[in-house]
Formats: C-alpha cells, sequence, structure tokens
C-alpha cells in the first residue's frame, strides 16, 4: 500500500465512475480497455505518443511568469502552464493523440467525438488527417453558432461536423448523439472522448493522457525554485483540470483548486457548478455529480464558456472533491471576462475563456494569499476562437456589426 | 415466476408470440398517453411497456426522443409512470417499465421496486444498466420479486451473454440490430442469431425489440421469439395529435402478425 493517489486506474474513484451504458456498447469499451492496459505498457505506444508530443504538439510546453497580471493577484508569483501554445491551441490533443493511435491499434477506420467550445474537436480532426481516419465531430447547435469558426476549422481538415439541434443544442447532447453513433457503428468506429468523464475507461485513459500537463509542470516549478502553493485549473468535464492535477496529488502541500462555470451566479440557476450545485447521479456512462431535478432529470447548463457549459462532471474530481483533496471554486462570467480582460491587458497573452474561469480563480486566491504565495494556473487554451464572443461581451465590435 | 412469465407461457400455449407494447408516459399528455395505453390492452398487447421520459435517452432514435421531449415540456413526472402502471394492470395487460438507470436511482433503487410492486408492475427494463454495473438494482427488485429484464445485443460476447441471461427474469430483450430505436425494413439474420445465442446462455424466454414496425415483421419474429416488442412504430401512430384509432389499428396489424406465424 503505496497510500499514492496518482493514476487511479477506475473503474470507481471511491464510489464514483463505474460503466453505466447500453449492454450493445459493453464489448467495445472491454475491447477498449483492454487495449489501453496493453498500450499503456507497451513501448512501441509509449515512444510513439512521445514522438508526437515533442515533434507534432511541441512539448514540453513552457510554463510562463506573468508579474504584470500577478499585480492583480494580490503580488503573488503567478505562472502559467501553456496548453495554449501547443498545436491546435489546446490541451485537447494531448487525449486525442493517444486515442487516436489507440484507434490504429483496435484496427478501426472511423473516429467519432463531441465537442462543445470545439477544441476537442479540431484537435481530432486533426489527429484523423495526421492518420488517415474518418472522421465525424457532433457539436451542439447552440455551440456551431457561438465557435463557428472552430465549425470551419474541423472542416477544413477534413472532418464532418454534425451540429445536434436536440435537447438544449449542447455538449451533453452532443455526447448523447455521439453515444447513439457509436451504438450503430461500433463495429468500425472508435469513440474519442473528449474529457475525463464518461464510462470506464474513459476517465482514467483521458487522465493518464493529460498527465503530462502536471508531470511536466512540477518539473518545472521544481527548477524554477520549488512546488506551488497551489495549482488552478478550469473544470467543465475536467481533462484538463485532472492533468494539472494527478503529478501533484501526493503533494500534500499543494492546494489543487478546480474552478467551475458559475454562469450568471450559483444562486441563480442559470450555471455549470456541477460540484457546487448538483448532487450524486448517473449521465453520460458514469456515476458523478450531476445537475439535474428532484426526478432525476439532467438540468440545463449555462455559461458563457461552451467548453465548460455541461451539467456533469468527471468523476474523479466528484472523488477528489468528496475527499477534500481537491476544491471546486465556482466562477462567474463577470469574474472570468474579466480575468480574460487582465491577462490580455497586462501579458499580451490571449486566453481561451474557459482558461479565463482558472486565472480568476487565481485573482482571488493570490488576494487572499498575499506576496509569499506561489500559484500556478493551467492555461487550457489560447482565445483565438473566443474573440468575437469577446469583443461582444467588451463592447468592441464596430458600430452596426451587432 | 411471476405475472410476466406466466403471461409469456400462457401466449406459448395458445401457439403464439406475446405482443409487447410500449409507449412513453406523458405523449403527448399524461391523460392522453393513459388513454393510449388502454388502447394498447384493448387491441391485443399481453404487456405493455411504460417509459418514464428521460432528458438524456442515449438508446433512443428521434422519434421517441421527440416524444420524450414533448412530454417533459408538458411537466410529466416519474409519478405519473406508476400511475400508468396501475392503468395498465387494471385493464388487463402485464405492466413493465422500461426506465433509464437514474431516474431509478434517484428514486432510489428499493423504493423504485416496491413503487412497481404496488402499482401492480412486473418489471424494469434497463436501457443502460446491464446487471454487472447495477448489483443494488438487483437486490432491491429480488426483494420485490420484480423481474429484472436486461437487453442483449449482437455485439454481445459469449461470456455476457451468460452473465445477462442468468440476471435476467421474465425474459432477455433482445436487440437484433446494432443501434437506437426506430422502425427498420428489415430486422435481418442478426435477429435469429441473438435468439439463439441467448437461449443456448441459458435464458427461458426471449423477447425481440428494436426496428420492429409492421405486422409482417412480427409474424417473422413470432416464428422464432417469444415476444415482439413494438415501440416507435405506436408512437408514431399515437403522434403529437393522440391520434387513438390510428394507435388501434397499428396494434390491431401486429397483434394479427403475432398471431399469424405459427
Amino acid at each position: 500500500m503505496t497510500g499514492s493517489l496518482q493514476e487511479a486506474p477506475g473503474p470507481y474513484f471511491g464510489e464514483f465512475g463505474g460503466r453505466f451504458v447500453p449492454e450493445a456498447l459493453m464489448a467495445a469499451l472491454d475491447e477498449l480497455t483492454d487495449a489501453y492496459d496493453k498500450a499503456r505498457i507497451d513501448p512501441e505506444f509509449t515512444l510513439e505518443l512521445e514522438r508526437l508530443a515533442r515533434d507534432y504538439t511541441g512539448r514540453p510546453s513552457i510554463v510562463t511568469e506573468v508579474p504584470r497580471f500577478a499585480q492583480h493577484c494580490g503580488g503573488a508569483r503567478v505562472l502559467l502552464k501553456r496548453e495554449d501554445l501547443n498545436h491546435t491551441g489546446s490541451h485537447k490533443i494531448n487525449n486525442v493523440l493517444g486515442q487516436a493511435l489507440l484507434t490504429k491499434r483496435l484496427g478501426k477506420s472511423r473516429i467519432i467525438a463531441e465537442t462543445g467550445a470545439g477544441q476537442h474537436g479540431v484537435a481530432t480532426a486533426t489527429a484523423a488527417a495526421l492518420m488517415g481516419l474518418d472522421c465525424v465531430i457532433y457539436m451542439g447547435e447552440e455551440d456551431t453558432e457561438r465557435q463557428s469558426l472552430n465549425v470551419a476549422r474541423m472542416r477544413l481538415l477534413g472532418a464532418e461536423v454534425i451540429p445536434v439541434a436536440t435537447g438544449t443544442r449542447t455538449l451533453r447532447d452532443a455526447i448523447n448523439e455521439a453515444f447513439r453513433d457509436w451504438v450503430a457503428n461500433v463495429e468500425h468506429t472508435n469513440y474519442v472522448f473528449g474529457t475525463a468523464a464518461g464510462p470506464h475507461p474513459f476517465p482514467a485513459m483521458v487522465r493518464d493522457f493529460q498527465r503530462v500537463i502536471s508531470v511536466e509542470a512540477r518539473e518545472q516549478m521544481l527548477a524554477l525554485g520549488g512546488l506551488p502553493d497551489a495549482v488552478l485549473a478550469c473544470v467543465g468535464g475536467g481533462s484538463n483540470a485532472i492533468g494539472s492535477f494527478d503529478a501533484f496529488l501526493d503533494d500534500a502541500d499543494v492546494r489543487l483548486i478546480g474552478c467551475e462555470a458559475a454562469g450568471d451566479g450559483v444562486e441563480t440557476g442559470r450555471h455549470a457548478a456541477t460540484l457546487t450545485g448538483g448532487r450524486p447521479g448517473i449521465l453520460h456512462g458514469s456515476m458523478s455529480y450531476i445537475l439535474q431535478d428532484e426526478d432525476g432529470q439532467t438540468q440545463p447548463s449555462h455559461s458563457i464558456s461552451a467548453g465548460l457549459d455541461y451539467p456533469g462532471v468527471g468523476p474523479e474530481h466528484t472523488w477528489l472533491s468528496s475527499i477534500g483533496r481537491a476544491e471546486y471554486w465556482p466562477v462567474t462570467d463577470a469574474e472570468a471576462m474579466e480575468a480574460f480582460r487582465l491577462l490580455t491587458r497586462t501579458e499580451g497573452i490571449l486566453p481561451a475563456i474557459e482558461s479565463a474561469h482558472a486565472l480568476a480563480g487565481a485573482i482571488r486566491l493570490g488576494r487572499e494569499l498575499g506576496p509569499d504565495a506561489t500559484l500556478l494556473v493551467t492555461l487550457s487554451g489560447r482565445g483565438d476562437k473566443d474573440v468575437e464572443q469577446a469583443a461582444r461581451w467588451f463592447d468592441m465590435l464596430p458600430e452596426g456589426d451587432e | 415466476m411471476s405475472a410476466l412469465t406466466d403471461r409469456l407461457d400462457q401466449c406459448k400455449a395458445e401457439g403464439r408470440a406475446a405482443l409487447v407494447g410500449y409507449l412513453p408516459v406523458g405523449y403527448p399528455d399524461v391523460e392522453t398517453s393513459l388513454a393510449a395505453m388502454r388502447v394498447l390492452v384493448e387491441a391485443g398487447c399481453d404487456v405493455v411497456e411504460i417509459g418514464p421520459p428521460y432528458s438524456d435517452p442515449v438508446l433512443d432514435g428521434p422519434m421517441i426522443q421527440h416524444a420524450a421531449a414533448r412530454a417533459l415540456e408538458g411537466g410529466v413526472k416519474v409519478d405519473d409512470a406508476f400511475i400508468a402502471v396501475r392503468t395498465v394492470a387494471e385493464a388487463g395487460a402485464v405492466p413493465v417499465v422500461m426506465s433509464y438507470a437514474n431516474l431509478m436511482l434517484q428514486r432510489g433503487w428499493s423504493r423504485f421496486a416496491q413503487d412497481l410492486k404496488a402499482a401492480g408492475g412486473a418489471g424494469v427494463i434497463t436501457p443502460d444498466l446491464t446487471p454487472d454495473s447495477a448489483p443494488e438494482w438487483v437486490e432491491a427488485a429480488r426483494a420485490e420479486d420484480v423481474d429484472t429484464i436486461f437487453l442483449v445485443a449482437p455485439s454481445t460476447t459469449r461470456e455476457r451473454m451468460a452473465l445477462t441471461c442468468g440476471a435476467s427474469t421474465g425474459f432477455v430483450y433482445a436487440t437484433p440490430l446494432m443501434g437506437v430505436t426506430g422502425e427498420r425494413a428489415s430486422v435481418g439474420d442478426a435477429a435469429t442469431r441473438v435468439v439463439k445465442d441467448a437461449r443456448d446462455a441459458g435464458a427461458a424466454r426471449v423477447c425481440i425489440g428494436v426496428g420492429v414496425a409492421t405486422g409482417e415483421q412480427a409474424a417473422e419474429i413470432a416464428g422464432y421469439a417469444d415476444g415482439v416488442i413494438v415501440g416507435t412504430a405506436l408512437v408514431r401512430a399515437l403522434g403529437d395529435e393522440g391520434d387513438l384509432e390510428r394507435l388501434r389499428a397499428k396494434v390491431t396489424e401486429l397483434a394479427e402478425g403475432v398471431r399469424a406465424a405459427r
């Protein structure tokens, strides 16, 4: 018994996780689990993934100290783990390359994926182009409207993008539709799941592929003088956050803070802060926290950020919250956009609105802890896709453009 | 033995397959859906499968998704499913419920089984719950003598077929096609294979669902299965306008189908 919290294997994290799916998918999930268990210890696989990470994604990603931004964080030392500099512009590529390589090992020729903000869809379409796989991306219709640039990117990369018009027309409905596709086409299709949620093996597997964030960051911080007092990351489903936390899980003095999207404020009911405002339930194949009514109907979520606009959360986060190892803070649209503005103006770095939620958490924590604190913030993605939305928020579009 | 197995065996003794009709409660509204379930019984359904609508029905195609969304917009509650169970039981057919897992979990596994039993229901079909993922449900259902009806698919492995058939009571729900609910032109050879595999794995009673739309298909399936499950075609016949006579005609066609086979 090592007592380590790192690399928990699933299918259960405490009482959360598991596999709640139609029988038709069980064989495929078993096959995927088996293939992954073999691949993760096969040097042919791990070396190829490392090569792609280095030569294609551009890893390791750098850590950037942001002193001018830090003046707004109570003078604390603030460093950014720059996943925004990865090829395709976010952390999503780390996971996708792993799952696409796995698809080839499974002998399947087609990949499908869901996407919210479009970052996972772009990363999946990219991997499909790189590896010669057919690719279909499901995206909520509302998200295709607010992230139209990413829709065009996916189509340019050769993927078919299917807008999903059912339900709330967002990420959750895109996942439902991707599952339906998978049930019908599982023989030749692999589902490249984008976040650390869903049925086993996805939460553990996605975490493993994203773990590189914290493995690198931990070494980088040690080289820069020591472990941080806290690691902050935004949480929708929670893939960049779990990747940012994992290697620090056994460092008891490092606080781990996931920043959930509180939308208009948790008290308004218009939010996506699942761990703050939800309760245990089953959604999309696993037991975790979800936003739901008394009967168990999933409730619509709301966030300015399409990537965080999800009424569920990965089961490992729910577990880490339940045992008190990680904290989950609600961050409103307004707080996130203020952090977005500050980082852009003080450092010349345009963050994804998703990542701006983590920056807002750093502003809050830095002001609480003061100048002696060191905060590591994962900048999960870049904000190019959000320019139009941010410009509208700050009323910067040319007159008559609205 | 249960009310459900008794009814299936009775159909078999009559030299025919059972007709199992699915409808979501609350579509197009609660009152009409209850009337529609009575029509199902009057026109020849032996078993009525009642679906409490769920917000994220991953195993349902567009027609049933639409009906579920419409029912939820109308304010249907899980409680209404138990009212429907009582309605079907009083009308003389065997009621079973098909429920997604979270609705059961939120009510509590035991309470769900108790409420079903109290209303006169025989069993629960669980589209996103397999026996290995739901030991709590199996235990709660056994305590109330509620049948646990699990699904098998063409992709089900030999090991899983044994597991699932072993944990199923009432009947085994075989889906002959890979895919979501909805009508298909043909359910094909896969149907005979999945029924055979289930029987080889020890299933005493196997019903076929997903894809059945016509009396002709019902007759074909009735040739080798213990029951024919029809959902989407009934939901479509009922429609947004709640056309009970169109529904009655569809059920009559299917009821003739299950009697034409042998």
